[in-house]
């Protein structure tokens, strides 16, 4: 077992893993941060996409260990300060972003890196960056839909075909 | 997953003496070697992580050429723009968080048959830079899946020279998105360069006759008279070999036509 130390949401956690503890395991089962959610665990479906150190990544193909001493940011903390829903989430919700909401927590934590890198992008590129993100429900169009609103752009000539 | 070790040294020194044990593995991203280990297809005793070894980060000008140390993440190549087709070609490998860890070090010591980097790393005509020596590419790939790497070797840097003009074409394979075929052309002062993956068994190499070809005009139509054998290509549900060589041809004419 090997000690690792990371910022998780802001606040500093630690814990003993194995080398094969992948970060996932770790924030889900150590921590129970069970808000990113393992899909496929196969790197494909993006619903256990997190941030480290600011870049979006797949939790369920990184190692806790490799992620001693990073910054590493989840669904859990992106709320507001007063518990209420951040911009990107509120807009899920009144876009109807969601259909069972399995996918949801790494289509927010994608969305809110695309937007952080590109705060306007065209619908276009938000469909691209969200290739590695996966909704089985293939509510596609309301979740491109809601990121767009989040960014501040009209979405009124997006239908929802 | 079997359990391992997990070294995360900080120098290539460290990372050296690391690799030395007995039964290490270099991890460099991940994004292929986490899925192997889960399925159970490989078991190191040491994985010997190379994201933080910081002589293997970064991207410099080096006269003509561009040298990419072999930690650097797809994402960071995508981002550069010195060498526009090298970068538009890792813009298209996996998805954004894939390609925040996934690094030019790891795809080209894995040398998959279908991945993106060995076609521009081959049709660059780039050197490898390893811990022990520099490898050209055109001695590097060895087949699929092989590469000249020995034991403990690692890609450390890789080099390319930037060309007059250069492109690359993937044909994607719907479901992985990897290359059912992709063509990587570069032109340079003393020659055309193309060099095809995901297509054949051998994995990736170079189409002399279209070099050839190419290098005496410059054009899509330089490569009517061309065809490309079946005999050792890829069968498999995604197309057969004759789809495939058919593939590499058009493929490689997008490329003239796209580096112009």
């Amino acid at each position: 077992m090997t000690k690792v130390t990371m910022t998780v949401n802001g606040k500093a956690v630690s814990g003993d893993v194995e080398g094969r503890t992948l970060l996932s395991s770790f924030l889900r089962e150590d921590q129970g941060l069970t808000g990113t959610h393992v899909g496929c665990d196969t790197s494909q479906c993006g619903a256990c996409v997190v941030h480290v150190d600011g870049a979006a990544v797949k939790a369920c193909t990184m190692l806790a260990a490799e992620a001693d001493g990073a910054n590493v940011d989840t669904i859990e903390g992106q709320s507001n300060a007063d518990g209420s829903l951040n911009v990107i989430q509120q807009a899920f919700q009144d876009h109807h972003g969601l259909q069972c909401g399995f996918c949801t927590p790494g289509m927010v934590m994608s969305a809110a890196a695309l937007l952080k890198d590109n705060p306007k992008p065209s619908e276009t590129e938000v469909r691209e960056y969200l290739e590695g993100n996966i909704c089985r429900c293939t509510g596609y169009h309301n979740i491109v839909k809601a990121i767009m609103a989040a960014s501040g752009q009209d979405v009124t000539a997006i239908a929802a075909e | 997953m079997y359990n391992f070790e997990v070294e995360k040294p900080g120098t290539l020194a460290e990372a050296t003496a690391a690799m030395a044990g007995e039964d290490a593995q270099a991890l460099g991203g991940g994004q292929t070697l986490i899925p192997t280990l889960k399925q159970r297809l490989a078991s190191p005793a040491k994985l010997v992580s190379l994201s933080g070894v910081a002589e293997m980060q970064g991207i410099s000008k080096d006269g003509d050429a561009l040298r990419i140390g072999g930690a650097t993440t797809h994402g960071a190549v995508a981002a550069d723009g010195n060498y526009p087709a090298l970068s538009a070609l890792a813009a298209q490998i996996g998805d954004p968080a894939v390609r925040n860890r996934g690094t030019i070090g790891g795809s080209l010591a894995n040398n998959d048959p279908a991945a993106c980097y060995p076609a521009a790393a081959l049709g660059s005509g780039a050197t490898i830079i390893t811990t022990n020596r520099e490898i050209a590419a055109d001695d590097y790939f060895q087949g699929m899946f092989d590469t000249a790497l020995d034991e403990g070797e690692i890609v450390t840097a890789v080099s390319f020279p930037i060309p007059q003009a250069a492109n690359y074409q993937k044909f994607v394979q719907p479901a992985s998105r990897f290359a059912l075929v992709g063509v990587f052309l570069a032109k340079y002062a003393d020659g055309i360069r193309v060099a095809v993956t995901g297509a054949s068994n051998e994995g990736v190499f170079r189409w002399a006759e279209a070099e050839a070809a190419l290098g005496d005009d410059f054009s899509a139509s330089a490569l009517d008279g061309l065809s490309v054998p079946a005999d050792n290509m890829i069968s498999d549900l995604h197309g057969p070999a004759a789809y495939r060589a058919h593939l590499v041809k058009v493929m490689t004419g997008r490329a003239v036509t796209a580096a112009g």
